[in-house]
């Protein structure tokens, strides 16, 4: 399978793997084992720096072995000329944004018969969406790719609801100059589990729009990770959830500035509610040597609005050059503030009101950015919907 | 005609060191059209009677009443209180981020008169009350108070009291960390709603030169948590030549 990638060469592929019975230490980001070749994951035991937050007893069928890999139904939309097809894993369109990390990612991709491509040709401006619903429980594995050629424009929308047991990778190509916006939805039914990691690589002076928004699932984990592999290129990498009683959403997002020149911006923000509402992020930038210039800032925010709830949020930031232009995180995760609440019931904002005020503010932030008006009007009513239980 | 009566209120604030007694003992009563300054040195309780008033929860109120037409106040929640008239200019107004001061002022309006104001006489009294209080249009699309400065906070709080339109105002020193020309603005507004819906003030300061702006027609001067003194306008200019060291040295 390495043989079909044509990109730059991926920082750390194929180095540091676990021997049997070995343990590895990793301390740089980059340095994590990446394969292509399942055998070379050792079996996930929950201990492992990025699965420790995980529930990984409740994932076991889908960190075992090989899985369901054939074609998902899907309904897709697309206008301008991106062509939406399924074509074979020895493609040459795949593996060119990444090499799996982890062995969820490797099962996913050893197991996938068919990668949807969807293909958008130079110079052409599109809209494309692809909407996953009523997969089953049982476990499925899938690869989506997203290639945009240089000087392209667009814009692909990945919805996902339902039942699904559903492991998979998404390949996000943005070529020269193109700018591409990709938001993932996920809206899966309170006993789904969806493991995910996107790769992304960002060519040279490529804008790059990324957005994870997780608002319902048993486990919800995507990890988005960026290579900004071309000088000047840039990425936005935003991220909303909201979570429930019973639900574990998570985000392991990473941003490797490979170029000079490259900007990067992280802003996930969340929500937790109800007794064992359990989110995870976690931020890893890395500015590697060669990235002069770079300007990079990450942060994620979380309002905790009842008790029980546990939020992780683990910012990471790695510099190996002492040329860069700014390099920056934040994390903060606080409690509703009565205050604000106050503030609002005084100029005569019933409570229940006010909460769904100060909720629906923090994390408009993110929603005022989605640039599809459907999909961020479904966000804003499903969020209606999760603060009705609040006051 | 509205009356607000304070009688014989006592309120508690737990600490980290315990229990401590804030007010103990405030009469007053406030009528429409009538403008009480209540003045005192830093810690003698002013703001804990704001914020009691308006029933922030921090506060207990541990005897005593507050009565606003013979109602119960105390009874009333945060926001029933609002809807009955009463109104607090807070003295550090809070940032919501992501709500917008058009949404705010809106679910406010609609709040207090209980049905949603006619949208097109609704954006043109928001534009009017802007406008004379020397406000950018854009100002509405900003997020309720943050990144506003010191001058803008207190001309947002003075914005909401004029399209509110309650019966009784507690101003909780509206006039700190004002330069003299938002001073002036913020002052006409708090005039205007006098003149326009006989509102009664309940103006809360340390310092006298906001009188000179928004008239009282008494003065109390407040001293470790109860009034210590009351008069006319006269108290206040007595107050600017010799400060509270009298007060202070008496109670001590």
């Amino acid at each position: 399978m390495s043989s079909a990638t044509t990109a730059p060469a991926q920082a750390g592929a194929n180095k540091n793997l676990h021997g049997p019975g070995s343990t590895i230490h990793v301390q740089t980001r980059n340095e994590r084992p990446a394969s292509f070749n399942l055998s070379d994951f050792e079996p996930v035991t929950g201990r492992e720096v990025d699965w420790k937050l995980t529930p990984v007893a409740a994932l076991a069928d889908l960190l075992d072995a090989t899985i369901d890999g054939a074609e998902l139904t899907i309904d897709s939309t697309s206008n301008g000329s991106a062509s939406v097809s399924w074509v074979s894993m020895s493609n040459d369109a795949v593996g060119l944004a990444g090499v799996p990390e982890d062995r969820a990612s490797s099962i996913a991709w050893s197991s996938t018969e068919n990668a949807l491509l969807i293909d958008v040709s130079a110079d052409d401006v599109s809209e494309v969406s692809v909407n996953r619903s009523g997969l089953g429980l049982a476990p499925r594995a899938a690869h989506t790719v997203i290639r945009v050629a240089p000087f392209a424009k667009t814009t692909v929308v990945l919805t996902s609801e339902g039942q699904a047991s559903l492991s998979e990778n998404v390949e996000i190509i943005a070529g020269e100059s193109s700018q591409v916006t990709v938001i993932s939805l996920q809206e899966w039914a309170s006993d789904s589990r969806h493991l995910a990691t996107h790769f992304i690589r960002a060519d040279k002076n490529a804008s790059v729009t990324h957005t994870v928004v997780s608002l319902s699932g048993a486990i919800v984990r995507v990890n988005p990770q960026t290579r900004l592999a071309g000088e000047g290129s840039s990425v936005n990498m935003l991220g909303l959830y909201f979570a429930d009683s019973g639900e574990h959403l998570e985000q392991q997002v990473f941003v490797n500035h490979e170029a000079a020149q490259t900007k990067s911006r992280v802003n996930y923000k969340g929500a937790l509610q109800g007794q064992g509402a359990r989110t995870v992020w976690i931020g890893d930038v890395l500015i590697g040597p060669h990235a002069v210039g770079t300007d990079s800032y990450e942060q994620n925010r979380n309002l905790v609005l009842t008790e029980g709830t546990r939020a992780d949020s683990i910012p990471n930031l790695e510099i190996k050059t002492g040329d860069i232009a700014g390099a920056g995180h934040a994390s903060a995760t606080g409690r509703f503030d009565d205050e604000q609440l106050f503030y609002l019931q005084a100029r005569g904002i019933d409570e229940a009101t006010a909460r769904q005020l100060v909720v629906r503010g923090f994390l408009n932030e993110i929603v005022q950015q989605i640039p599809v008006a459907s999909i961020a009007q479904r966000i804003e009513l499903a969020l209606d919907r999760e603060l009705e239980g609040i006051a | 005609m509205a009356v607000l009566e304070i009688r014989d209120l006592h309120v508690s604030v737990e600490t980290d060191q315990g229990t401590r007694q804030i007010l103990r003992g405030v009469d007053l009563t406030i009528c429409s059209g009538e403008t009480h300054a209540i003045m005192g040195p830093n810690g003698s309780g002013k703001s804990t009677l704001a914020y009691t008033i308006a029933g922030h929860p921090r506060y207990t109120v541990d005897s005593g009443s507050i009565t606003l037409d013979g109602a119960d106040v105390l009874e009333m929640s945060v926001d029933e209180r609002a809807k009955a008239g009463l109104f607090l200019a807070m003295q550090y107004p809070v940032e919501i981020p992501g709500v917008t001061v058009s949404n705010f002022l809106r679910t406010a309006k609609t709040a207090i008169e209980g049905t949603a104001p006619a949208l097109r006489q609704w954006v043109g009294d928001v534009k009017t009350a802007m406008t004379n209080l020397k406000m950018d249009s854009s100002f509405t699309e900003r997020n309720v108070n943050e990144g506003f400065s010191g001058g803008e906070k207190k001309r947002h709080e003075i914005l909401q009291l004029e399209l509110l339109k309650p019966q009784i105002a507690v101003l909780d020193e509206t006039d700190s960390g004002l330069d003299v020309d938002a001073l002036k603005i913020v002052s006409e507004g708090v005039n205007r709603a006098k003149e326009n819906t006989g509102l009664g003030v309940l103006l809360i300061t340390h310092y006298t030169r906001i009188l000179r702006y928004i008239k009282p027609d008494f003065v109390h001067v407040f001293v470790a948590g109860k009034v210590a003194e009351q008069g006319g306008p006269e108290l206040a200019d007595r107050l600017e030549a010799e400060g509270y060291d009298r007060y202070v040295e008496a109670t001590a």
